[in-house]
């Protein structure tokens, strides 16, 4: 037992600090998780039963095992050396290099544009349901709720709200509530009317809030969307209350004009999802080129100048609140937009179709892909709603969220910036991390002058 | 309609007033940052407010630029465009007036790329909005360029052309002080406010620094409104000197008076006027 004792004794840190085996221990609880979300239910007689179930089943051993193997397959990566990391690093690097070419670029939106037009055609009818009801709204909502938060650095509980607004200008002006309309319009008509009807109640909700930061802001706005959906439950004679929009009141979208008379189809008959796909994946399309150009511009650069430091953005002749307010009125029209697609394609729903939990949701789609990205807000709710889909017939549905926070979770620690973050925002995130400036909004209530 | 009377000639025709700061009080609950600061600075010179720390001169910054409301007094600006009161008004306004400034600890937009940096300056006066930038509208097309160009010319002036595509926070500290002038004058300014832009730099930086504020004063005709602690610097390149402690003006006038006065040496607690240090208390 005498070991060659240091002349100066060290104090040995404690077992449990140890790196390896913290992680050896994460790694095993990641395991145990997977394991018990995997496994038996409980059931309300016998909650427990979950968990014992769960570790009688040799399944949950696999996944603990795999937690063991995931730490060995790290730790052997980490003992590799610097030099792996070194490559790696340049790996990852490249893409971005080559992706910032525009010869490479433009043909690749171009093929990625194309494959979105023909390969839904060989997707199986439950598969376009899935993509033209659960997908394509969701990227739309994302995108422009990427304006609020990613662009402007405005964190908005009540995005869902303005999605509201938009369903019930469709309904309103199409004549079906009990509020008339001086006249009425084709649906495609309620689009323009829509978006005008959301823009005001995002100018009338921002322009006395905005001038709050950070988590008041977030408090504000979850007011709101709350408001929206009670006034919608309460208010019988204009919007018919909880009852809402009867099946199919809403008409479907139809086109009259230059000879031409079509009217998109029920999604029941063969075939039926495709014209609506391609009417919101148009909308989709000028909606993110339309963005992309403000991005660019002097309303984007003050945007990111506000979100970085408001003080140095106003002696910079920018005043913030106006600012504010155009990203929430353009968040607001894209979200009311978005309303109009599902009034007219549902036909069917009632205040309880917005609630809370819809807001979270969209702006989870925004962080997981990357906030400030147009292509990261697509890509989050493309993969976001695609997944409860995929994992349907695996995973009991009450369980789902359960999954969606795991994968958030993993998320913000291995990837805080989102899956294609904008190269500001990533900056922006490793300079708060390095302890350069506060991150924006989201984070830090802005520096006192 | 008799003729002028001849006691206003002096005022009106041998000095040509920019800014008029009469009798700013400013107060946070019981603290008097500032007690009835009265000073005016001619067109095209270089004033200087100097002060031991605590004495109020961010303060008056900062109520020049609108980011604190006085309780009390004026501050107007005689610029190009006629007069304007400054007092009520937001700092983007008073920037849009022609009064742009520089921060004490430097405020860059640090995820920005240099010429990004300028280029949100140069577009203080521009009026490119959303619908135009969503449109690429032609007026939004060439205010691009002229951003851009504008961004370059004065990276060049301040000597960071080649520095243009680094990000603002990877730049070397006195390149940073340089970029945020760049980006104050941007605006296009008829007064240009610096708040200590010698803070932290070394000897070398602070002779580039001189030269080039002189230079903005020579080939641009800003009026500059300097804060500064580094007596030799203030004693190179300012035209008239204002002392302010305890939020009152105690003395102003040409540099070499101020550093000989006899209630600047006690304010800057006994820090003996040698004969080129003066009350260079802080560095």
């Amino acid at each position: 037992m005498s070991a060659a004792s240091a002349p100066v004794a060290v104090r040995r840190p404690g077992l449990l600090a140890s790196p390896h085996l913290k992680r050896l221990l994460t790694c095993l609880m990641v395991g145990v998780v997977l394991a018990l979300l995997t496994g038996k239910s409980g059931s309300n007689q016998h909650p427990a039963s979950g968990i014992t179930g769960t570790f009688k089943s040799a399944n949950a051993y696999v996944w603990i095992a795999a937690g063991a193997v995931l730490w060995a397959a790290i730790t052997g990566w980490q003992w590799r050396g610097v030099a792996v990391a070194e490559t790696y690093r340049g790996l990852s690097a490249r893409p971005r290099a080559v992706w910032a070419m525009r010869p490479v670029r433009y043909p690749s939106y171009a093929v990625l544009l194309l494959a979105a037009i023909i390969v839904p055609n060989w997707l199986n009818g439950f598969w376009q349901e899935v993509l033209v009801g659960q997908i394509a709204p969701y990227v739309l909502l994302a995108i422009g709720l990427n304006v609020v938060v990613g662009f402007a650095g405005l964190l908005d509980l009540g995005y869902i709200a303005f999605y509201a607004v938009g369903a019930y200008s469709a309904a309103y002006w199409t004549n079906q509530l009990p509020a008339h309309p001086p006249f009425t319009v084709n649906v495609f008509w309620a689009f323009p009317l829509a978006v005008v009807a959301a823009m005001l109640a995002g100018v009338i909700l921002g322009a006395p809030t905005l001038r709050l930061r950070g988590d008041y802001l977030a408090i504000v706005t979850l007011g709101f969307g709350e408001i929206i959906q009670l006034v919608a439950a309460n208010s019988k004679s204009v919007t018919n209350g909880s009852e809402g929009v009867a099946p199919n009141s809403v008409p479907n979208f139809s086109f009259h004009a230059l000879g031409i008379h079509y009217t998109w189809p029920l999604e029941v008959l063969p075939g039926g999802h495709m014209p609506w796909y391609y009417l919101i994946l148009g909308i989709i399309v000028v909606v993110v080129i339309l963005f992309h150009l403000l991005e660019n511009s002097r309303v984007g650069r003050a945007w990111v100048a506000i979100r970085e430091d408001e003080v140095a953005a106003e002696a910079c002749g920018i005043n913030p609140l106006k600012y504010k307010v155009m990203a929430f009125a353009i968040g607001a029209s894209t979200s009311g937009l978005a309303g109009v697609f599902f009034a007219s394609k549902t036909g069917v729903f009632d205040p309880s179709s917005f609630p809370f939990q819809q807001s979270v949701v969209v702006l989870v789609l925004v962080i997981f892909g990357g906030m400030g990205s147009l292509p990261g807000a697509i890509i989050g709710a493309a993969v976001l709603q695609y997944l409860p889909q995929l994992l349907r017939s695996h995973i009991q549905q009450p369980d789902l969220y359960a999954y969606y926070g795991v994968i958030l979770i993993a998320m913000m620690i291995f990837r805080p910036q989102g899956v294609w973050p904008s190269r500001r925002r990533a900056r922006e995130i490793a300079q708060a991390e390095a302890g350069v400036g506060g991150a924006d909004a989201l984070g830090a209530p802005g520096a006192a002058p | 309609m008799t003729a002028p009377a001849p006691a206003a000639i002096p005022t009106s025709e041998a000095k040509d007033v920019i800014l008029d700061i009469r009798d700013v009080t400013l107060r946070f609950g019981g603290v008097t940052s500032l007690a009835g600061v009265t000073l005016t600075h001619n067109r095209g010179e270089i004033l200087s407010v100097i002060g031991p720390n605590g004495a109020g001169k961010t303060s008056l910054f900062n109520c020049i630029t609108g980011v604190y409301q006085p309780q009390e007094g004026s501050i107007t600006l005689h610029g190009t465009g006629g007069d304007a009161e400054l007092v009520g008004r937001k700092p983007s306004a008073v920037t849009r007036l022609g009064v742009a400034r520089t921060f004490q600890n430097i405020r860059l937009f640090n995820a920005l790329s240099a010429i990004e940096n300028v280029k949100i300056g140069v577009e203080a006066r521009q009026r490119t909005g959303p619908i135009g930038a969503m449109l690429r509208l032609p007026r939004t097309r060439r205010e691009e360029r002229e951003s851009d160009a504008r961004a370059f010319e004065l990276l060049e002036f301040v000597g960071l052309r080649q520095r243009a595509n680094e990000l603002a926070a990877s730049l070397p500290y006195g390149d940073q002080r340089r970029l945020e002038i760049a980006r104050a004058l941007a605006t296009a300014p008829q007064l240009l406010l610096l708040d200590e832009p010698a803070a932290g730099t070394n000897p070398s930086e602070k002779l580039e620094l001189a030269e080039l504020i002189q230079t903005i004063q020579r080939d641009t005709g800003t009026t500059i409104l300097l804060i500064e602690h580094d007596m030799k610097l203030v004693m190179s390149v300012a035209q008239s000197v204002v002392v302010l402690n305890f939020g009152k003006v105690i003395a102003s006038g040409a540099p070499h008076q101020v550093q000989n006065d006899p209630a600047v040496i006690e304010a800057y607690l006994g820090t003996a006027a040698t004969s080129q240090g003066g009350p260079d208390a802080e560095h």
